[in-house]
């Protein structure tokens, strides 16, 4: 997969970031097994313990697991995958908003932008 | 855990000229750590002071939990910032160099990486270019298996094609027990490879810290930070 990183923000929240879009988008899938962390880090040209730190925190919010024998993977509970797309969604949706506004745009105007943009 | 690096109270003066002073420092393992400073700050001075090449005038620096001597030497593999490669050299003198002096060296690793790059072992080092050199170097002192590596303006003479390879090559080759201390001026280019770094200045550890930390921190990149750092003591608090 092609990675994206910059130095401005902490890297671990990137590459968390990137994994957690792979993943409710559906290019892992449930139950699908993770590459090694040193295959992942390489990939992505970063330290192997910024990337160990990334798949941690997944762990952590339940979006992957890890075995003792079977190595890393994404979990196998829908709910939860599709619970974390939402949030991802909104935190788009939040920063569309924020940034629209800016311009001087209302949220109906908005709304009609994305309308129209689509048709564009 | 135990620190790999331990410097307590660390000093060397070159006659009345101090060039460093008061360091207390504290490395783990299996980590990449940043030495960022500018030119003149005392990067080399600290490297080589780890290694045993200079002794300290005060304080006192403990590697693995020992004086630099023997065993410490065993353990470190150091990249100097100037060749010391003799003339009549070929590149497969070296490998059998390294092979008599290290007993870590891995051999098929180098080779495999000289024949990636395409660097002939029948080739004489004199008659390689500034860049192939510094590639050929690093190749060696990576292909060993030690637990520090200390490496001195690593990608300082390259260009950015063979940065990558450098760069590719230090995260590949180091293992989780070893630790990498890369110092260098151009931060961008390891930015995204380092866990913690180290701001040295006049002779005086600034700052040691997590990479990340930082950033969230300050919102900056740690090449944007540095910069901040040290552009006053470029142009001396004169306006640009």
């Amino acid at each position: 997969m092609k990675w994206y990183i910059d130095g401005e923000r902490p890297i671990w929240i990137q590459l968390k970031e990137q994994l957690t879009k792979q993943i409710v988008s559906g290019n892992y899938q449930c139950g699908d097994r993770l590459p090694s962390v040193r295959e992942l880090a390489s990939e992505a040209g970063v330290n192997p313990n910024t990337m160990q730190r990334a798949l941690a925190s997944l762990d952590q919010d339940g979006l992957t697991m890890t075995s003792r024998t079977a190595g890393r993977s994404v979990t196998d509970d829908e709910e939860r995958i599709e619970q974390c797309r939402q949030e991802v969604a909104h935190r788009i949706v939040k920063q569309y908003v924020k940034d629209i506004s800016e311009l001087g745009y209302t949220k109906e105007e908005a709304i009609e932008l994305i309308r129209k943009g689509n048709e564009r | 855990m135990k620190d790999l690096i331990q410097c307590i109270n660390l000093g060397k003066s070159y006659g009345s000229k101090e060039a460093l002073c008061g360091v207390n420092l504290e490395i783990g393992t299996g980590r990449i750590i940043g030495l960022l400073g500018p030119n003149g700050s005392g990067k080399t001075t600290l490297i080589k002071l780890i290694n045993g090449l200079l002794t300290p005038t005060g304080g006192e620096v403990l590697v693995d939990g020992k004086r630099p001597g023997i065993d410490s030497k065993k353990m470190i593999s150091y990249l100097p910032d100037k060749m010391y490669f003799a003339d009549w050299m070929k590149v497969s003198d070296l490998l059998d160099f390294f092979t008599d002096f290290y007993e870590d060296f891995d051999r098929t690793q180098a080779e495999k990486m000289f024949d990636t790059l395409g660097i002939h072992e029948s080739s004489k080092i004199t008659k390689l270019s500034k860049g192939t050199k510094e590639k050929v170097q690093l190749v060696l002192v990576m292909s060993r298996k030690a637990k520090l590596y200390l490496l001195d303006e690593p990608i300082a003479g390259v260009d950015p094609a063979a940065r990558d390879f450098i760069l590719d090559t230090i995260l590949n080759s180091y293992n989780e027990e070893g630790t990498v201390l890369i110092s260098t001026h151009l931060i961008a280019d390891i930015e995204k490879i380092m866990d913690e770094v180290i701001f040295i200045k006049e002779g005086r550890i600034l700052k040691h810290a997590s990479a990340d930390d930082l950033r969230e921190e300050s919102g900056k990149s740690i090449d944007a930070l540095f910069r901040e750092m040290f552009h006053s003591d470029v142009y001396k608090g004169r306006k640009a």
